[in-house]
């Protein structure tokens, strides 16, 4: 245990406190801090123009990207389980997406669904459907990234798909014979078994969407056509402050403006937040501890 | 054909046609990024999605861009140091969580849970400044791999998860032997924790592979220090209308992920399922 403990003094206790030691001060990381009491916080919370909107776009990720993924998650591994021929290969298709980096899911992604030319809208197009904006309109930027976060919904399917394999069968033969249909032996045997891990896959989507970063800061980057690299200053959260997310913040306070106390504050708000999730996962979930506890 | 004949083919035909969509809605994304890797300057900026001419030199010019072998160099690096550091750091502490009785055990798996669920950016600032102005380190890889030699808390969670499942009496008929408790872990517990260690290292080297965030604040001004996931993306600034170039450059990021999952499905599978299902 003992390196892990030095580990975690060195590399959460201490810069916890001095996150909120900053958070009170004044520093822009060449002179010394200086204390101005809850300035930084007055003014995170009353003045600071890109906090609310990061608060909000947070909030739509949790309610509609976490809940399509989750949903989505779950069809994709119960069509998995339906599948008898050539399962493997299925699985594989389905899963492969999930392993694409991040970065360059995005990239691809911005590409795919670039308004003009990409080849989404082309598709779209072609059956005479509406052909949106994507990550160029605010009012699209967000689906645009839920489609990415579908795409990449392979973890989801197996954990669903073992624990839909999970589920007595007998339970499902009984039903049978009580004469239950597909939808209530749906509803009454395979949503009660699985509803644990639907609990997990619906928290830690929730930690996810607080830890949002790359994503969303690269494809805005990369649709307003910012020059990557080393010290660019753009407005983050193109288009319209759409796909702005709170770890962004802590790095545009912290790392381009040099605004160390006020970028403290935004990250306590990030730990409350996630510590308060945690905490709703443990809760509703004793056995992520596991056995013996 | 009976009735319940023709239904089950029907069944078998929707359930199977679902499955062709589905896969069309994961393949096609990637269909399209090989196409337009392969397609010349002016053609990637049309609508067309069949190569005229097939550019196969594409892939020869990103990799011959300045920096992209450095890129690569860094991430293996990273990615491979630290994982190994993981690996070895992680592994006591899950095996002392998963099998030792002592105080301050529940809080100890807290803690762990809790570092496991917080954002990087919420201690990055007292970090950042520390590698920065105590020990001069930023610009370099330094401060992402050095974390990694005191533990990683998913890791940990992970590895103890798995060695939850191992049953105690191997550990007891070992100690009735006269092994020591290093001796124990060694010879008994890492033969039977290989598949866990498996998807742990996977995990910690995709992990490492993918960071776009730590390169960003350690790395940023240095170009000679990015990694794959935060050049890449620099890539397509310097390309700037070069969609064909800046897939190409997607492609052979994406390659290396996938080739290995081929190679490892089993642990890559494993890990997942660990995280959600057996906990």
């Amino acid at each position: 245990m003992s390196p892990w403990l030095i580990g975690f003094a060195v590399f959460f206790a201490y810069p916890l406190l001095s996150t909120l030691y900053f958070s009170f001060t004044r520093y822009d990381g060449f002179r010394q801090p200086s204390f101005n009491g809850l300035d930084n916080w007055s003014y995170v919370f009353t003045d600071y123009p890109l906090f609310w909107p990061a608060v909000r776009n947070t909030l739509w990720l949790v309610a509609v990207m976490v809940t399509c993924r989750v949903a989505f998650g779950l069809g994709v591994g119960l069509l998995v389980t339906k599948i008898k021929t050539g399962v493997g290969i299925f699985r594989t298709l389905f899963y492969l997406p999930y392993l694409a980096p991040p970065v360059a899911a995005t990239l691809a992604f911005v590409f795919l669904l670039n308004p003009g030319t990409g080849p989404a809208n082309t598709l779209l197009d072609a059956v005479g459907l509406p052909t949106p904006g994507w990550f160029t309109d605010a009012d699209w930027s967000k689906p645009a990234l839920t489609a990415l976060a579908l795409w990449g919904v392979g973890d989801l399917m197996v954990i669903f798909m073992a624990a839909l394999l999970d589920v007595p069968k007998e339970q499902y033969e009984a039903a049978e014979l009580d004469g239950a249909g597909a939808r209530a032996r749906f509803r009454h045997i395979t949503l009660p078994n699985i509803s644990p891990i639907i609990a997990f896959a619906v928290v830690t989507g929730v930690i996810q969407a607080m830890q949002y970063y790359a994503q969303p800061l690269v494809a805005g980057k990369v649709a307003a056509g910012v020059i990557g690299g080393s010290g660019q200053q753009f407005e983050p959260g193109y288009p319209d402050k759409s796909t702005l997310t709170l770890p962004q913040l802590v790095y545009n306070l912290g790392f381009q403006r040099f605004d160390y106390g006020t970028a403290c504050v935004v990250a306590l708000v990030l730990f409350a937040l996630s510590m308060a999730f945690t905490a709703l996962l443990m809760r509703r979930r004793g056995g992520l501890i596991g056995a013996g506890e | 054909m009976s009735t319940h004949g023709r239904k089950a083919v029907l069944h078998w035909i929707g359930v199977h046609a679902l499955g062709v969509a589905a896969a069309l809605f994961f393949v096609l994304p990637f269909v399209f990024i090989l196409l337009t890797s392969l397609m010349g300057d002016r053609q990637a900026l049309t609508r067309d999605l069949w190569p005229d001419t097939w550019e196969w030199d594409n892939y020869a010019t990103v990799w011959n861009t300045p920096g992209f072998l450095t890129w690569w160099r860094n991430t293996l690096l990273y990615a491979g140091l630290g994982t190994l550091l993981t690996v070895v750091s992680s592994v006591p502490v899950a095996y002392a969580l998963a099998k030792f009785r002592f105080r301050l055990r529940r809080l100890s798996l807290l803690l762990v849970i809790a570092m496991m669920m917080l954002p990087p950016q919420v201690v990055v600032i007292p970090m950042y400044l520390f590698w920065a102005k105590q020990v001069d380190l930023s610009g370099t890889l330094w401060p992402l791999i050095v974390p990694m030699a005191f533990g990683d808390a998913f890791s940990i969670f992970l590895l103890r998860q798995f060695l939850l499942t191992i049953p105690d009496e191997y550990l007891d008929a070992a100690r009735v032997d006269g092994c020591g408790e290093v001796r124990t872990l060694l010879r008994v517990v890492l033969p039977m924790a290989k598949p866990g260690i498996a998807a742990v290292a996977l995990f910690q080297f995709f992990c490492a592979w993918n960071d776009y965030f730590g390169p960003q604040i350690y790395a940023s001004d240095n170009p000679a220090a990015w990694t794959l996931s935060y050049g890449l993306e620099s890539f397509k600034g310097a390309h700037h209308t070069n969609w064909n170039l800046t897939m190409a450059a997607t492609v052979l990021v994406m390659a290396p992920v996938i080739v290995l999952f081929f190679f490892a499905q089993k642990a890559f599978v494993e890990g997942v399922t660990l995280t959600g299902v057996k906990g």
